[in-house]
């Protein structure tokens, strides 16, 4: 969809009344919500005795994992566009022809540097098969940088670890065939 | 003087340009979307994306009459009076329709598709589709079938505009390919005994407007939208066609035409396309070596020059061998400089690699037996200097001979080009100065070894075939430890500051009276 469509509606802000005008309404509002925090049920973990967990795991953007496809197949088809959206430049993939005969092209090697990963989530965003997506594993901790440097089967193992807990976002959705004759 | 109307403009033609709609509207920065013309090829107004208004001026009758029907850009002649509306809104639902058509049976499988960023089926769709597709159609994998050794094709991908099977027919002559079935069956294929097999044959991949035709070696290296592209000039033969040398992180990953009228108009041979593998053989020397008695040391570039310099000066009388694959810069540096140390050096050229006789296409195309881009520049820079060309085998002879103090010979080939005999006379020169990509018989006879650069790591100027001199500018960065000719020379002659072809070619062009027309890469393309 183009900016210009008009489907496109364009929202702005909306203007503040006479009362927001005036300044103190809002402000009580805003000191009563602190207030209310104040005295209210403390949220603070004690980690790492008290695990923390997150309320919403499928929006929690922790450590990448490699989605698998129906038939247990690393599903990324190596187009590079999480190494073309990433802003910190931290995925290296090299693609190479699948050995499969229903799919073309695929990851001979997928590796993301964690340590220099911002998790800003543009690669889950950018994925065209929902293949890389961030689980909510947040404690992440490694005794070198190589042993940080995550490779395909790493990140196709993080996938076996949290998929129960973590279904894949678009499981139902059916895989791209190839034409077996004409159109 | 041709007028010819286009969305209101006025565009004054000449009557020899014979343009059709689609090149007349260009001229005035115009694009009429077009997937089936080529100006390279014959016209077959098969892909209906140029679809205009057309009409002609009745001068006796001051008004303009439009045809009813929407008529191909490509197909119709801008004569005088004509009148081509390329923006009004049939026009526009035309290409949308054209573009939707498309799509219904293309798989969409961009994700994975070679020419994505550089497709023009996206990019039509974005500038003339519509937003969403109406058919209930979901991506699919393309189907794939091998045309040849060097090209294969996504079946579902084609949208059957015909530019590989009329280039087959009418530049290359070979007629490999051709259109199988009927209407919405129609596909492109080789017959079983037949494959797509002539020299020309990259150009395929260049010309199908969307991702049908790939190149093997090429294929799921890059994605074309991490490589830059720079202008150069294919050192493959003498023809020396212009290129585009699209390059990422200092690694060359391909090689393509790039348009000049005077040279290769569109097009380059296999063996130009994939010339570059050797320069990233890890093979290619990568220390500058120094051998003394039986030992080898390495040395560094910063004391080499003063080194060098002091032994050559000492050697007694001197011969230069300058390789056909230098610039002219670099032969023009290197003779003066050899020149300037022993006035009665023998100047000779390098062997000229030649293979078979000039092939030549029913398209014009011509594939030089010369393997080397700069022989006649060469010549030129030697008769120069020497008044003479002095040839290979003459220094060989001198240097057996033992008349010859210190050889300075500039290799630069793409394959082994000596022998071990030629070697062994060679190396009787007192100071042996080898400056070449790869190891050979001479570089481990000689007293020094230089890494040289390869052709995309070069500055400077060729002289093709014609006599038509071009200049190109490096694409990438010589590896580590290797030097191009030109900087090192640059310093050898004592000059401060970077290697400036330009600035050495402009002094060449004051000594040497230079008939040959010059083309710049800005120039064109």
């Amino acid at each position: 969809m183009k900016p210009d469509d008009p489907r496109v509606r364009w929202i702005d802000e909306p203007e503040l009344g006479p009362l927001g005008r005036v300044y103190v309404p809002l402000a009580t509002e805003g000191l009563a919500t602190t207030l209310r925090h104040l005295f209210g049920r403390k949220k603070t973990v004690q980690s790492p005795e008290e695990r923390y967990v997150s309320p919403a795991p499928l929006i929690y953007r922790g450590v990448h994992r490699l989605n698998r496809d129906s038939q247990g197949r690393v599903k990324c088809v190596a187009c590079f566009l999480c190494a073309t959206a990433c802003p910190a430049h931290c995925i290296d993939i090299v693609a190479a022809e699948s050995p499969w005969p229903d799919r073309d092209k695929y990851p001979e090697s997928f590796t993301i540097d964690e340590l220099r990963c911002i998790y800003c989530g543009m690669c889950e965003e950018a994925c065209p098969v929902d293949a890389i997506e961030l689980t909510s594993l947040y404690d992440l901790s490694g005794k070198s940088r190589e042993e940080m440097i995550f490779d395909k089967e790493k990140l196709l193992a993080v996938y076996d670890m949290t998929k129960d807990a973590e279904p894949m976002r678009t499981a139902g959705v059916p895989e791209p065939r190839r034409k077996e004759d004409g159109p | 003087m041709t007028r010819v109307t286009i969305d209101n403009r006025v565009l004054e033609l000449d009557p020899e340009d014979r343009l059709n709609g689609i090149e007349a509207a260009a001229r005035l920065g115009i694009e009429i979307p077009h997937y089936c013309w080529h100006p390279g090829l014959s016209v077959v107004g098969s892909c209906r994306m140029c679809l205009v208004e057309h009409g002609t001026i009745d001068r006796a009758k001051g008004h303009v009459v439009m045809m009813p029907k929407l008529v191909p850009a490509c197909q119709t002649p801008a004569t005088d009076g004509s009148v081509f509306i390329t923006n009004s809104p049939k026009v526009v639902q035309a290409r949308a329709m054209v573009e939707e058509g498309l799509l219904l049976r293309h798989p969409v499988d961009c994700p994975i598709c070679d020419k994505a960023g550089e497709c023009f089926l996206q990019d039509y769709h974005f500038r003339h589709g519509q937003d969403a597709r109406r058919a209930d159609a979901r991506p699919f994998v393309s189907r794939r079938r091998e045309l040849g050794p060097d090209i294969t094709l996504f079946v579902d991908r084609c949208i059957l505009c015909s530019r590989c099977v009329r280039f087959v027919r009418e530049v290359s002559g070979s007629s490999e390919l051709m259109v199988t079935g009927r209407g919405s069956h129609e596909e492109i294929d080789v017959l079983a005994d037949f494959p797509l097999n002539n020299n020309l044959s990259g150009n395929v991949v260049d010309l199908c407007p969307v991702g049908a035709l790939c190149d093997k070696h090429f294929l799921y290296r890059q994605r074309v939208w991490f490589m830059r592209s720079h202008e150069g000039v294919c050192a493959g033969c003498a023809t020396g066609c212009s290129i585009w040398i699209d390059e990422n992180q200092d690694r060359v990953h391909r090689i393509r035409p790039r348009e000049n009228p005077k040279v290769n108009r569109w097009w380059i041979c296999n063996d130009g396309r994939w010339s570059y593998p050797h320069v990233h053989n890890p093979s290619r020397l990568a220390t500058p070596l120094r051998r003394e008695g039986g030992a080898t040391v390495a040395v560094d570039w910063s004391k080499l020059v003063r080194e060098l310099d002091g032994r050559l000066r000492h050697a007694g009388p001197l011969a230069a061998v300058v390789s056909p694959f230098l610039t002219v810069e670099e032969a023009y540096l290197l003779c003066r400089y050899i020149r300037s140390i022993d006035p009665e050096a023998i100047l000779a050229l390098g062997p000229v690699p030649t293979v078979g006789e000039d092939e030549r296409f029913p398209g014009g195309f011509v594939i030089s037996a010369e393997k080397c881009p700069n022989r006649r520049g060469v010549e030129r820079i030697l008769a120069h200097f020497a008044g003479r060309v002095a040839s290979f085998d003459e220094v060989v002879s001198r240097a057996h001979q033992g008349g010859v103090g210190g050889a300075w010979v500039s290799g630069g080939y793409r394959r082994p080009w000596i022998d071990a005999s030629a070697a062994e006379q060679l190396a009787r020169a007192g100071l042996l100065v080898v400056q070449d990509l790869f190891d050979s018989p001479l570089a481990e006879r000689a007293g020094y070894v230089l890494p040289g650069a390869a052709f995309v790591e070069r500055d400077g100027s060729y002289v093709n075939r014609d006599g038509l001199l071009q200049s190109a500018r490096r694409a990438i960065r010589p590896p580590s430890g290797a030097r191009t000719e030109g900087s090192l020379l640059w310093e050898l002659s004592g000059r401060s500051g970077l290697y400036q072809a330009e600035v050495v070619l402009q002094e060449v062009f004051r000594e040497i009276e230079m008939k040959e027309p010059r083309m710049n890469t800005d120039e064109h393309g």
